[in-house]
Formats: structure tokens, sequence, C-alpha cells
């Protein structure tokens, strides 16, 4: 239990720009000295969404892609209820629903796949990439979503790229769809030359309002050569090679990151671009392996970092020296941790992630607050027990336990919104923070 | 295999999840990957539930697939018992762990586990979510009440004297719609009748109560698709008549009372003098005379597309121009109504298949479900929600039924408001150039609802909180629908012979909006029919002169 003068004295929060000037050279966020943090691991029942919800922004992103899940009823009642989105007639995702006659072998599976591909493609002449997605039904009844993709790639060529990936609850937490939906792009994406002058690849979907941000701070730090993965249009897939650098804007690509590194790409290590701080230190992650000094790094991110402290300071007095507690979501969740407890004073009692990649979030580790609780995986039961127990002043989780625990006398912040806001980068920074002062704003607010 | 977007039912243990948690007491243990977990959103933001569905999923993965899931299963039951301490305990699959075959009723009762357990075979790949609901409700009801039933045969015993007739109300569950208001808004008129409430079921039942389901006189049927299988059980085993009409509206909340006072032994008619609906008046109002005829098409569940269309015909004077359901078992129901219309039923669960016969219908308004209402303000038509799926905007917080006499007001004003308001019309007819009564101006109440395309069309959108209660958004105009849907459009005696002038193009523009589809049809209609290859502003005129005699 934490003492109770730590409610009044936030741990002293860094000037947001320390980091720009004063990063060590190999590109590690300051403060790397301090003691790893232990994670419990956690096992039993989770509530947590699977891979295939990744669909819904992946398919506003890649805009000529279609994603075609070979699931269930219920992947089709999954997309609906999560997505919310019945606005689009025929959005740019479907489900091919198994039947009976296809599990009692009436019907060849495969054969089936083939119709629906063939009368969807008729439909959708804009398709330039249809990515059939696995689901846990699929999976179990061992259909090779892999071989049938090679079968109608080979049959559509020059026309659509037929690409698989799983997007199962089996195998998949939420965002990891994502990380199965770019790793399935990287064998596609086209050989650097060995000769080729170093380049940039930002990896995990951002808003296009975000990547557009980047892109210019990139230019004016000057990286000529910065691709971005996803791509908007899938017919412009980036290309890897040795010189290759590559910056990850996303915690949950795991898989994507090692077959860049297969590729020869050099995964540049840096705390995730969410706060001024992380984004500071994932932009000077970036300008150090391509030479640039830190007079200009300091000059290029300065009015970034100067809006960001500004919107910041705002919601600094409704959050600093509040308790807050991760259920375990999008993988995202250390480095919000981070950002809440360095740039806005809060305290985090409990920082659970469903799955801990260590190799990527160690700088972001590295900058929690030593005592911090963290967990990987889940057991939603307990995790109840001890957020009910610690009685924190925001609850930070999905949308199945934020009403139940709204109704408990508990302020909550849905996790699902830190994934489909833009919340990358200075100017989105303040968004950010906003985003968990709404609920304790609001709760101020309510004499009902 | 088959390819949907979006669809109008759930799987069946999405319907087992909606008794369970509408109950107390009764706690469901579901076998299913971690994933499906997402079936508690429903609850929680659709329905703002303040508390977790009654559902403990095993959340298997990958790695348990090759160990035991069995085990799994097992220790997820008696965790359940332990920590919900329910009275009944329902055992099932979602679609995934029913191919696993590990038979999670068999093993779950095999625990000794200290409380009933019932198990449940919902088969995923064949059924959907309502008959999941009748299904599980059934079982339970069987399991909990049947212990009690006589021997076959026994005859009821009359009512002793002096005791009030007492019924069940069978069939509201969790995330229905308007289930909440209309099980109050009928126990008060059966309380009215001098009727008592046995027990309302599955909503707010406990295990307890459904072991006494056989105690009540008979049984009311709310929803059909979801309360009949047990009500006609109830009937063998019991001895209970059930009623079968659904009250919506107010001719069927007056056969309702008659028929509830026949099998409840009481007179209807004091009753019946005292029901003072404000529907009939509010029809009857000179202002209402602009709903007379406005072409309505219906589709939704079949008890309330059924109930709709009456109400529509009977107490609003619409025409109803399409009638229709997604829930197959009740279609034969669905087109002997439809057959009363003249028209034939659409039974269907597609939504791509409802939106063209939407299109080709060009009704005024339309009576539907959500997906209903997306496709009107895709086409630019006026909409109400009279049925499930259910949507966050379902669950008003106000009292607002659609049965009985409350319901019946609620009809009205839910209906009517979408529409063009009488003078209003009328004004927009006589100034249809004027700057701000232009040509594609909607009502003025429904603010925003002119101009543009519908704001909504933002990938945003987050769960729960679809925005915008735009019932309607009156543009695209619905000329823009029918070249969205050629095959639809613009009529079905084929008019491809027929070609509009520019000039009567330019003249048919100039007609409002909400009439200009029925111009057009009409019009082109009256070409074909005497073969005209060319549509002047004469043939407009004539057609108009000609289709209103």
């Amino acid at each position: 239990m934490r003492s109770s003068a730590a409610l009044v004295s936030p741990p002293p929060c860094p000037a947001p720009d320390s980091g720009a000037t004063g990063a060590p050279a190999d590109g590690r966020a300051a403060g790397s000295v301090a003691p790893t943090v232990e994670a419990t691991v956690e096992r039993g029942p989770r509530e947590v969404f699977c891979g295939l919800t990744g669909i819904i922004w992946l398919h506003r992103k890649i805009q000529d892609a279609f994603f075609l899940i070979v699931g269930s009823r219920t992947c089709a009642h999954l997309m609906q209820s999560a997505a919310g989105v019945m606005i689009f007639a025929e959005p740019r995702f479907a489900t091919a629903i198994l039947e009976e006659r296809d599990l009692a072998g009436l019907a060849d599976a495969n054969d089936e796949l083939d119709r629906e591909v063939a009368r969807l493609l008729e439909r959708r002449p804009d398709i330039k990439l249809l990515f059939l997605v696995g689901s846990c039904p699929s999976e179990v009844i061992k259909l090779d979503l892999s071989r049938a993709a090679q079968r109608l790639s080979a049959a559509y060529a020059g026309r659509t790229r037929v690409l698989s990936y799983s997007g199962s609850g089996l195998d998949t937490t939420f965002t990891e769809g994502e990380d199965a939906a770019l790793a399935a792009l990287v064998p596609e994406m086209p050989a650097a030359a060995p000769d080729a002058a170093s380049s940039l690849l930002v990896v995990g979907t951002l808003a296009d309002v975000v990547e557009d941000q980047f892109a210019r701070l990139f230019a004016a730090l000057g990286i000529d050569s910065v691709q971005f993965l996803p791509s908007r249009s899938a017919e412009a897939l980036p290309s890897v090679g040795p010189n290759t650098r590559v910056l990850l804007a996303q915690p949950f690509l795991a898989e994507t990151a090692r077959l860049l590194e297969k590729r020869g790409a050099r995964r540049l290590p840096a705390p995730f671009p969410l706060g001024a701080e992380g984004t500071t230190l994932w932009l000077t992650a970036a300008a150090e392996a391509f030479g640039i000094d830190a007079d200009t790094v300091e000059r290029v991110t300065a009015p970034g970092r100067e809006r960001a402290r500004a919107a910041l300071e705002s919601h600094r007095s409704v959050l600093a020296g509040r308790r807050v507690f991760f259920f375990p979501d999008s993988q995202l969740e250390p480095a919000l941790a981070r950002v809440l407890s360095r740039e806005m004073g809060m305290v985090p009692v409990e920082v659970a992630t469903p799955y801990l990649h260590r190799g990527l979030m160690e700088p972001d580790l590295a900058l929690l607050p030593e005592g911090t609780r963290l967990v990987e995986g889940q057991h939603v039961y307990e995790q109840l027990d001890r957020c009910r127990a610690a009685r924190p002043d925001l609850t930070v989780c999905g949308l199945g336990l934020a009403n139940p625990l709204e109704a408990e006398g508990l302020t909550t912040k849905w996790s699902i919104e830190l994934v489909f806001t833009p919340i990358q980068g200075y100017e989105q920074a303040g968004d950010l923070a906003e985003l968990f002062a709404r609920p304790l704003l609001r709760d101020g607010l309510l004499k009902v | 295999m088959r390819l949907t977007v979006w669809t109008y039912e759930g799987p069946p243990h999405v319907g087992a999840m909606r008794v369970a948690t509408a109950m107390e007491g009764v706690h469901y243990v579901l076998h299913a990957p971690q994933g499906d977990t997402y079936a508690d959103l429903l609850f929680t933001m659709i329905e703002r539930r303040p508390s977790r569905p009654a559902v403990s999923y095993t959340t298997f993965q990958a790695r348990d697939l090759g160990r035991d899931t069995a085990d799994l299963l097992c220790e997820t039951a008696r965790d359940a018992c332990a920590r919900f301490k329910p009275d009944a305990l329902l055992v099932g699959s979602s679609c995934t762990a029913e191919l696993l075959q590990d038979d999670p009723g068999g093993l779950a009762k095999a625990l000794g586990l200290p409380v009933p357990v019932v198990p449940l075979d919902l088969p995923s790949y064949q059924r959907k979510e309502t008959w999941g609901a009748a299904e599980t409700f059934y079982r339970l009801a069987r399991a909990l009440a049947g212990p009690k039933a006589p021997p076959p045969g026994t005859k009821r015993p009359p009512r002793a004297d002096g005791v009030p007739p007492s019924c069940n109300l069978l069939g509201p569950t969790a995330l229905g719609f308007r289930h909440r208001d209309d099980a109050k808004e009928i126990a008060g008129l059966l309380a009215d009748m001098g009727v008592r409430v046995n027990v309302t079921a599955p909503l707010g039942a406990t295990a307890s109560d459904v072991a006494r389901l056989g105690e009540a006189d008979f049984n009311v049927v709310l929803y059909p698709e979801i309360g009949e299988t047990t009500a006609r059980w109830l009937e063998t085993a019991f001895g209970q008549p059930r009623t079968t009409t659904v009250p919506i509206g107010v001719g069927a909340t007056r056969d309702f009372v008659r028929e509830v006072a026949t099998l409840a032994g009481l007179v209807p008619e004091p009753t019946l003098a005292a029901l003072a609906p404000r529907l009939p008046w509010f029809s009857r109002s000179v202002d209402s005379t602009y709903l007379t005829g406005k072409r309505v098409f219906v589709f939704g569940d079949a008890t309330h597309a059924i109930a709709a269309a009456r109400v529509a015909a009977d107490e609003m004077g619409f025409e109803v121009v399409g009638l229709g359901t997604y829930t197959r078992e009740f279609a034969r129901d669905v087109r002997a109504a439809a057959k009363g219309y003249g028209i034939e039923a659409l039974i269907t669960d597609d939504y791509l298949e409802v939106e063209e016969a939407i299109a080709e219908a060009r009704p005024d308004l339309v009576l539907g479900t959500q997906m209903e209402r997306h496709i009107a303000k895709r086409l630019g038509l006026p909409c109400a929600v009279i049925s499930a799926p259910v949507h966050v905007q379902d669950f008003p917080a106000r009292h607002a039924p659609q049965m009985g006499v409350e319901g019946a007001n609620v009809l009205f004003d839910t209906w009517v408001h979408p529409l063009m308001m009488g003078l209003e019309e009328h004004l927009l007819g006589m100034f249809r150039e004027d700057f701000e009564f232009h040509a594609d101006a909607g009502p003025s109440h429904l603010a925003g609802a002119a101009g543009g395309r519908p704001a909504a069309r933002d990938p945003s959108v987050r769960p729960g909180t679809e925005p915008v209660p735009s019932s309607v958004q009156p543009s695209p105009s619905p000329e823009d629908a029918a070249a969205r849907h050629p095959a639809a459009a613009p009529d079905s005696p084929a008019p491809q012979g027929s070609v509009w002038t520019a000039e009567a193009e330019r003249e048919l523009n100039k007609i409002p909006f909400f009439v200009r589809g029925k111009a057009r049809r009409n019009t082109e209609r009256y070409a074909t029919e005497r073969h005209l290859h060319t549509i002047t502003i004469e043939t407009l005129y004539d057609a108009k002169a000609y289709f209103s005699r």
C-alpha cells in the first residue's frame, strides 16, 4: 500500500524537453539506469477483445484493402457490436459465415471460399488487397487460409493480392490482430538495394493527421526517406533492407518487428510517441540514427514541445496526484502509465497489459515509477477484487467493465477510445491527457 | 458459407445471455474463447446495465487446445458457483467450443455442484439469437418447474372462490426492445382488470419464481418469439391456457383485454370503458389528415412487424406497402398478415435485400429496426424504430412502452415525429423555389436534417455511442438512392422505354423531395403503360391528373 503522502506529492516531473538534449547516444531513454520493473504473470478468465477488432481501424487506414473474416455469426456480431459503424452499407470488411453444411463436410470449405471471393471481387473491383482473416472456428476446423490465399493470389494475379492472417481469439488479443496483419505484409514488401541510402520506416497504424505531422517533423529534421507501414494504399508498400531503420509507433507489433529485423532492418529502441517526453525521445532516436545533431533536434521539436507543454498544463491540475489503475487491453498500458506518471503526476497503482514484450517496452518500463505493480495477462475476477480494494481515482478498462465499475462508485475511462483516437505526437498530447481528465472533471460536475 | 456484413441477430448463446442476465441468481457458464467476451458490452453499453452480465466464460486460448479444455470448463463452473452462489447454473458452448465437443452440460452435471445445472445445447451454425433465448427459457422452465408438474392428463383444478385470477408474463428479457417498459405497462393493465401477476419471466425472475410458473391460471405471452415455446410446454404440463394477442396498438390492446377476460373468467367491459388512449383522438384531429395514405414499409421481428402494420393501417390511416421479418420461425404469420394488405411478405435476414425492397417501394415512412434506420438514412427516408435489433437509443430514460395504452400513445408520437408536419408540407409545396424552403429542405423541427450527405459517415464513431439521433436525414434525395440501386430504380414495370426531357426533369425537381419519388414513379408508370418514349412537362401533368382521379 502506498503511503498517503504519495497522494499529495506526486513524483517529480522532469521538464518535457530534458530528453531532447540529454538523451544518451544509443537512443535509449533518459534514466534507463532505473531498475527494471518486475511483472507479475497472471492467468485466468479474461475480459478482452480478439484480434478481429483491429479490422475496424485497419480497413479505414488501408483504403484499397478488404478484410474477409472466415468465421461464425459470432464474429460478424462482434464486428457489428464493437464497431458500431453500421453507417457503411458495404464497408470494406465482411464475414464469410461457416454453416452446418461446411462443418458436416457437405460442402468443401475451400470451394465455398473461392466462390464467395469471386463474388466479392466482382462486386468490388476497387479492392487491390484482400486479407483472408482466420477466426476461432476456422482455426479449430483447421481451415488452411494461407494455402487458400496462395491459390487465390495466383488466380487473381495482377489484379488483387490475397494474403491471410489470424485474428482468432485463440491466438490474438485485440491489437495483436494488427500485428498479425502487418506481419502478413512484411514478406510482400519489396527489397531495398543493399547499397540504398538509409531510410526510416515508421510501423504501426497512425491516424492520417498524425502520420502527416510526423512526416513533416522528420523532413524538418533532415530525414529524407520516410515511409509508413501500413501505408494508405496497399499498392505502395514500402521497401525494406539492411539500411532500413524501423521506428515502432505502436507497442503491440512484436511479430512485425521480428520479421522486419529478419529482412535486415534495424529497430531503433525508443519509448513510444505518447506525451511530449515520449514524442521527443522517439524523434530523437530516429535523429541519432540518421546522424542529426542535438541542436537540430532541439530547434525542430521546440515549437511542438512548447505547444504540448501548454496543452498538458491545463490538465495537470485535474490529474496530478490521482491514482490510476489499468485493466489489460491494448498493450499501450505501460506507455500510457509512463505519460500519466511523468508528465501529469498521476500515480499508477496497477498497470496490466495482455502481453508484455519486454524487448519493445523496455525504454517505457524504465521510466515507470518504482513500485508500480505491473501485470502481464489477466484473471479478471482477481483483478476486479484488487481494483475494488485499491479504490483508484481512475480505472482504465474495457466497455464490458466500465459501467459496472461506475455503478460501484469508481470513475472509469474506457480504454478502447485510446486506440480509436489520435493520441500520438506533440499536437495530440493535450487530447491524450484530456481523455483521462474528462471522467474526473465530469464526476466533479455532476450533482446527481 | 454465407457472406454477411450486418446481421439482425447474434448467435444463439447471446440469446441465452439475455435470459441469464435478465434474471436474478441465475448464472451462465459459457465455454468460449476470450474474444467472445465482447458480448458483455451489449448489456453494459447498449442497455447501460450497471452490473456485469451473469456469465462466466472459460476464455480458452490456443495453448489450452493442446491440453484439456474440459478441465477449464469444470474449473470455471466450480469457480462460478463459489463466487456468485447462484440458485441455478446454465451451462453451454459458443460456436467455437461447440466444435470441441467437450459436452459442457454433461461435464458440469457430473461435478456434483450444489445447484441445479441446466445444460444448453444451442447449435450455433444453424440457429440464432432469438431462438437461443426461447430455447434457454424453455430449458430453464422445464428444469425448474417441471418437477412440480402433475401427472400427465391431470385436469387443472378450478380456482378457489374469492381468489383473484392470476397469470404469468412470459417473454421479456435483457436487451429486449422496450421489454422493461412493456412488462410494467401490461402488469398495470392486468392489475386494473383484477388479474394478479404470479411471475414475470425471465426479466427480474429468480430460479424459485420460475419453479412456481405452474401456479398461475394462465399465461400472457408478451413476445411469442421468446415466450411461446415455454408457454406451449406449460399448457401441456400444467394445463395453463395462453394469450395469443400481443397488445401493441389500440385495437390489439382491446382484443387483449377481451382475451384475458375470457381466460380469467372476468367481464371485459369495465376495463374497456376505462381505457383512455390518446392515439384515437390524435389520429382523428384534423391536423392528422396529412397522414392519410402515407406509404409505410414495415420490417422487424414478426410480432412487432405484424402489430405495426395493423396500427399503421387501422389507427394511423397509412398504406402498408411493405411488410417483412427476419425471424424465419414466424414467417407464416407474417405472410398471412401481408396477404391482408394485398402484398407479398419479405422474409429475409439479408439487409441488402431489405434495402433493395425499400428502395423499390419508395415509402413515405419506414418502420423498422436499427438496420432499417440506417437504410432509410442512406435512402433519405423518414424512419421510426419498432423492433430489435436494439441500439442505445432504444433504451430511453423515460417510460416508453410499445404495448398497452401508453404504448399506443408512444407509437403515435414516435411515428409522426419523423414526418413532415401538415402545414409545413403545404408551405414547402407552395414556396418550393424559396431560398430557405428549397427543394431539398427537410422538416424544420429536425435540426440539421436538410442538405448535405449524412454527417454520420464518420469512421471515428465509437462503440455504444453511435451518435446523432438521426432517425431521419432526408438527403441524399430518393433519386440518389435510386441511382445506387439500378435494379430497383425507378419502378418495377420496366420504364427503360421512357426518357425524361431536361425540361420535365427540372419541373420534377421543383416538387418537394418527399413527394418527388412518388411523382416520378407515377409519371413513369403512366408513360410506360402508354408506350411514351419521351416524358415531357405535359406527360408529368397528364400523369398527375390521371393519378389524382
